[in-house]
């Protein structure tokens, strides 16, 4: 008896009995709308750090000398800390003599930043990311302006009090009138505001627009940074060819500057997203590893119940089984009999799995900002392990239909 | 081929039944030719269906030995006798012994599916099982749309089907009314007119006087062999 002949007695049997034949899928139906589900929101996941996440805060193919990083994934221990802590500041002098020694084509900005208040007359902004920038800063992080404009390179030398808003500031301010050419203060010193960002959008919830961008150089500095110095360098290249010289070139500068020695550690830290994305990577790689456990247990469950459901069809179709060993079918057909309809139901179970878990997967696109995207190789690991499972789950009740002596089951009722 | 479709030799079996042993037949020596019509009777306990189970492949003597076409198949596995009764042996059951789910055109397929037959052939075979039968025009009907005089020439069609040396019916007429039995019988009697050997069990002598030959069994034993116009031997 061939396979296919296999097949098509199994789907005869299952669609006599269609309502039973679910059932007993449903556990690796589970199993596997939780593998396709939940991969597709990790790699969403994936797609969504890259993306947003890495990039809304660092950017691509962009890289920042500071005193420590900036993010930091994961448990820092005390020690550590303190490490931090001693190492020197970076000074502007550090920020030109590194800038200097780059050979790539960059776009440098020193960046100082702190929480400050924003006034408008009676009107306050609270906790505002205020950060002192260069006029490339525009450039590097993207930023695009709603009004005005941004920062000339002139009013970052001649330290020209001006501000741009992000849009969320401007609207608590203003109320959606033109804040371009009003003056607020920053810590009771007025400034001009020149230009608008346009909204940012949210990053988990909370808004990217709660920022101002000034020259580093006005006046208000000495209230976000110690006078020369920077919370960070931040380079932009071109491409990741050149991101990786000019890291490699300001992380050389650097240490000929700090003169350490060879072997010595870094008192400075060079951040890229890498950093981000390596700490999203630990946390997917344990959603990876509890993935297996979850759905290994759904597939075990399911195996179970096809296996219960296999023997109670070996018991309720013994005469079938007499049938058919009285016309001729040898113990293999009647194993492999079994052992298809198995394996047809549970890659039945898998398939819907697949498809509810696609439907799961856009569910959490719909209603999160996470965009689900399904990966290919879960769906071909779902029909495999749904089929293993029911070559599996089907073994044992065939076997046992295989050995039945066709005399007594002829006689079963 | 030999002519001598079946022979048995001393033929035992025996069930352990609660510690006991039960003498179901006590050797039976036997000798069916091609193209005879032989009616096994003898009352219940008597010993027939343990001799149609061992005829037809689906048991194994304690003792004694069967030659099926010349073929010592007393001794087979399990995989082998499936094989015998395959492409041997045609049986029609009592009970019809129909897949319920299955048309009457699939169920006469299925001892081709088992012998391997390729499916285009395999229909063309069982169609026209069916038109030998006279249900050319109820092939895609399931059991329970057909009468039972239908079901069992569904049955007689599917016993036909891969061509067997022996067709071997146990009770046939059992479940249907006197018409009906008569019909099947017709139907038997026409198989052995066109070549077909056939051995039917029954316990009924108006079934057996179709037969040329009567075998009676009784307490596992063989009481007589009688071919038609012969006195009892």
């Amino acid at each position: 008896m061939s396979l296919l002949e296999a097949v098509r007695m199994a789907l005869g049997a299952i669609r006599a009995q269609k309502l039973k034949s679910f059932f007993s899928l449903i556990g690796v139906l589970i199993g596997v709308t939780f593998l396709v589900a939940v991969v597709s929101v990790i790699q969403g996941m994936n797609v969504y750090m890259e993306d947003k996440f890495a990039n809304a805060l660092v950017g691509h193919n962009t890289f920042k000398l500071r005193q420590r990083p900036d993010f930091v994934g994961g448990e820092v221990s005390e020690e550590v800390w303190r490490e931090w802590l001693r190492r020197p500041r970076i000074s502007y002098a550090d920020a030109d003599f590194v800038t200097a020694r780059i050979t790539r084509p960059v776009l440098v900005s020193k960046y100082c930043r702190d929480r400050m208040a924003i006034t408008h007359g009676s009107r306050v902004a609270k906790d505002i990311e205020l950060a002192g920038v260069e006029d490339t800063y525009f450039r590097i992080r993207d930023i695009e302006l709603a009004s005005g404009r941004a920062f000339t390179p002139q009013e970052v030398r001649s330290a020209q009090p001006v501000l741009v808003l992000g849009s969320l500031v401007a609207e608590k301010l203003f109320e959606g009138r033109d804040p371009v050419g009003k003056e607020v203060r920053v810590a009771g010193l007025p400034y001009r505001v020149i230009g608008v960002a346009k909204p940012r959008g949210t990053l988990f919830g909370l808004s990217m627009d709660k920022f101002a961008l000034m020259p580093y150089t006005a006046p208000a500095r000495r209230y976000i940074c110690p006078i020369n110095i920077l919370d960070e360098v931040v380079y932009k290249a071109a491409n990741t060819a050149d991101l990786r010289v000019a890291m490699g070139e300001a992380e050389a500068a650097m240490r000929a500057r700090r003169q350490l020695k060879p072997g010595q550690d870094n008192n400075f830290t060079i951040e890229t997203s890498e950093a981000f994305l390596d700490f999203w990577g630990r946390i997917s790689r344990v959603l990876f590893l509890a993935l297996p456990l979850l759905v290994g247990i759904s597939l075990v469950v399911g195996g179970i119940v096809i296996m219960n459901i296999m023997l109670m069809a070996v018991t309720e179709r013994t005469r079938e089984i007499g049938i058919r060993k009285a016309l001729g079918a040898r113990r293999r057909d009647v194993m492999a009999q079994f052992v298809v309809e198995a394996a047809t139901l549970a890659t039945f179970g898998a398939a819907l799995g697949i498809g509810l878990g696609i439907g799961l997967a856009f569910l959490v696109k719909a209603a999160t900002p996470l965009p689900a995207a399904v990966a290919p190789w879960s769906l071909v690991v779902a029909v495999g392990l749904g089929m293993i499972v029911g070559v599996a789950a089907g073994s044992y009740p065939a076997y046992r239909a295989a050995r039945l002596d066709p005399i007594a089951a002829l006689r079963a009722e | 081929m030999s002519d001598v479709v079946i022979r048995i030799e001393a033929l035992a079996r025996e069930y352990p039944l609660g510690g006991e042993r039960v003498q179901a037949l006590r050797g039976i020596s036997l000798e069916i030719r091609r193209n005879e019509f032989v009616a096994i009777m003898g009352p219940s306990g008597s010993g027939k269906s343990t001799l149609m189970n061992l005829l037809g492949c689906l048991d194994t003597p304690t003792r004694g030995a069967y030659w099926l076409n010349g073929q010592e198949v007393s001794r087979l596995s399990d995989d082998a006798l499936a094989r015998v009764r395959n492409r041997e042996i045609g049986f029609v059951f009592q009970t019809f012994n129909l897949l319920p789910r299955a048309t009457a055109l699939q169920n006469v397929e299925l001892p081709l599916v088992y012998a391997g037959v390729p499916a285009r052939e395999r229909r063309a075979r069982a169609v026209e099982a069916l038109a030998r039968v006279g249900l050319a025009d109820r092939m895609h009907h399931r059991p329970n749309e057909l009468s039972g005089g239908q079901r069992q020439r569904v049955a007689i069609a599917r016993a036909l089907v891969n061509r067997p040396s022996l067709l071997l019916a146990d009770e046939p007429t059992g479940n249907l009314d006197s018409t009906t039995s008569d019909e099947i019988m017709r139907v038997f009697g026409e198989l052995h007119a066109q070549g077909q050997t056939v051995v039917v069990v029954t316990h009924e002598a108006s079934i057996a006087a179709h037969a040329a030959r009567v075998v009676v069994l009784r307490d596992g034993r063989l009481e007589t062999d009688r071919r038609a116009g012969q006195a009892a031997a």
